[in-house]
């Protein structure tokens, strides 16, 4: 009874705010200076960009958009764009996710003396963008979508390529062991055993990457390899405004068709 | 009675039973693939041409030695700063439009839809900021940064702007989702109960997804980095613009050592970034 009696334990404190032994708090500390040295080393132009007269040439800017040019020669010229960038999208896919596949297969050997240099050779692909592969690329193969289509497939066959890896590295190893021990090689039993297995989970990863690289294949023309970027470089250096209007307007619309698709493709192979 | 013999299941068969589907559809996906070639002048063979051959390898060879000169790695240095500071700036800016924007979209946050359907008016405000966030993300960062180079003139306020303008619609966007894949409960018992908007936030549905949405900002500020230095290409600045300038020069050698300082900094990013994401996760 006379326990009952006692005071209840006092509530627990709130842990302090800043402690020198927490990793976190000094991680926040780390950001801010982050943060604030960034915008210190800039020198942003804030009062240009929000003075009257930059706000009336932006209004003005805007404006130029309106109306969109929807003359029947120009809307000929930008649906041959798109189509161009959708056949860069999808043939840079397609080679991507076959260069991919040929280079998982050695980096997810478990002992192979390919494996670090396939690795490396991936993170280097993965690590430039598109666009810089594309500017490198424009001096081989020349202006036009030739170089824009190898340069998606470059970049994206190193982030396959480690993607399929990881998912033949954890694929369940049974089937591959069945094989194995009936006295089959490396190839056959990646061919019959392991590659069935993941296939569904690469399908879904290249068509992820689609999803992406449909983006990328927009811009890629700025700098001079093809498709509705390059139309859209081109007029916007010449400020046809309406002209780079329809433009943008046709991008948003080829990014939402492929989004859908890609979703339906997704979901009808859930099923 | 002795036992049935095994059904005679003759020899294994020697080739893949399946073969002709698969040769049939691997041969319906080529004819599928050659419009698609066309399209694109998708000729390799004319890489292997004696012209492109040449100027390819030109360009190679003049990528030895890489260009190490004192002046030009300080400059390299600078470079790569600004490009770490644009990525950062932008996606600091990117959150003043992403964290309004994820109060004011976030389902469950709202009181109208604790009984029921959410009132007419709060659904269409949610659909409308929800659409112009995907307007944001959908327009690439690269194209803003072209209209903003338009606007502000050449430099870094218009990479800033562009990544600021893109992330902000993709962190919104994805934000949205992560508070709303969390179990609901805590912030539906702080609403009922009379706390307001900002408190059920604060004490319901950020405790529980807060290292989520660290790590999913710092994954993206990774990405702005890489984006930052395809900006420079269009001249927002940073290592990207000495890069084009590099190559517009064929200046090999100075485009082997950017490449390699690009490649080092997005690496060490990656690290940074997933270091960082172990800690708060």
């Amino acid at each position: 009874m006379d326990r009952l009696r006692q005071p209840p334990p006092a509530p627990p404190l709130p842990p302090p705010l800043w402690r020198a032994r927490c990793l976190a708090c000094w991680l926040v500390l780390a950001v801010l200076v982050l943060v604030l040295a960034s915008f210190a080393s800039l020198d942003l132009q804030w009062l240009q960009l929000f003075s009257a007269d930059a706000l009336r040439s932006m209004g003005r800017f805007v404006g130029e958009f309106f109306p969109p040019d929807v003359s029947p020669p120009f809307l000929r010229k930008v649906l041959a764009g798109a189509l161009e960038t959708l056949a860069m999208s999808v043939l840079g896919t397609a080679l991507a996710a076959l260069a991919g596949l040929l280079l998982a297969g050695p980096a997810a050997s478990r002992r192979g003396a390919w494996r670090l240099p396939t690795r490396w050779l991936l993170n280097a692909l993965r690590a430039i963008p598109e666009l810089v592969w594309a500017a490198l690329l424009l001096v081989a193969a020349g202006l036009g979508p030739m170089a824009g289509t190898l340069a998606l497939a470059m970049h994206t066959s190193g982030v396959l390529g480690r993607l399929f890896a990881e998912a033949l590295e954890n694929a369940p190893p049974g089937p591959a062991q069945a094989l194995r021990s009936q006295g089959i090689g490396g190839l056959r039993v990646l061919l019959y055993a392991t590659l069935p297995q993941v296939l569904p989970q690469l399908m879904s990863y290249t068509l992820y990457r689609w999803e992406n690289n449909i983006r990328a294949a927009a811009v890629l023309g700025v700098v001079g390899a093809g498709g509705l970027g390059q139309l859209l470089s081109f007029h916007m250096g010449l400020f046809h405004m309406p002209k780079t209007a329809s433009i943008l307007v046709a991008m948003l619309g080829l990014v939402a068709l492929v989004d859908g698709l890609s979703y339906a493709a997704r979901r009808l192979s859930m099923r | 009675m002795s036992l049935a013999a095994p059904p005679a299941l003759g020899r294994p068969p020697t080739h893949d039973p399946a073969w002709l589907g698969r040769v049939a559809w691997a041969a319906a996906l080529l004819v599928l693939v050659w419009p698609l070639a066309v399209a694109t002048e998708f000729r390799p063979w004319l890489l292997l041409a004696p012209d492109s051959l040449r100027a390819g390898g030109r360009f190679l060879a003049s990528f030895f030695p890489p260009a190490l000169g004192a002046e030009f790695l300080a400059q390299v240095l600078r470079e790569t700063w600004r490009t770490v500071a644009m990525a950062t700036a932008g996606i600091t800016l990117g959150l003043l439009i992403a964290v309004p924007a994820t109060l004011l979209t976030t389902r469950a946050l709202s009181v109208s839809a604790l009984s029921g359907r959410m009132a007419r008016g709060p659904f269409w405000v949610r659909q409308a900021l929800r659409w112009g966030l995907i307007v944001l993300r959908s327009i690439p960062e690269l194209v803003w940064a072209l209209v903003f180079v338009r606007v502000v003139g050449l430099g870094p306020t218009a990479g800033v702007l562009a990544i600021a303008l893109t992330y902000g619609g993709m962190l919104g966007k994805v934000y949205g989702e992560i508070l709303e894949s969390g179990d609901p409960a805590p912030t539906e018992a702080l609403l009922h109960n009379g706390s307001g908007r900002l408190q059920a936030f604060a004490y319901g549905l950020l405790p529980q997804n807060a290292a989520e949405l660290a790590s999913y900002t710092v994954y993206r500020w990774e990405c702005a980095i890489r984006s930052s230095v395809v900006l420079g290409f269009v001249g927002a600045g940073g290592l990207g613009q000495q890069m084009d300038s590099a190559m517009k020069m064929f200046n090999g050698g100075e485009v082997v050592t950017l490449l390699a300082v690009f490649v080092a900094l997005v690496a060490l990013a990656d690290r940074f970034s997933a270091g960082l994401r172990r800690v708060l996760g």
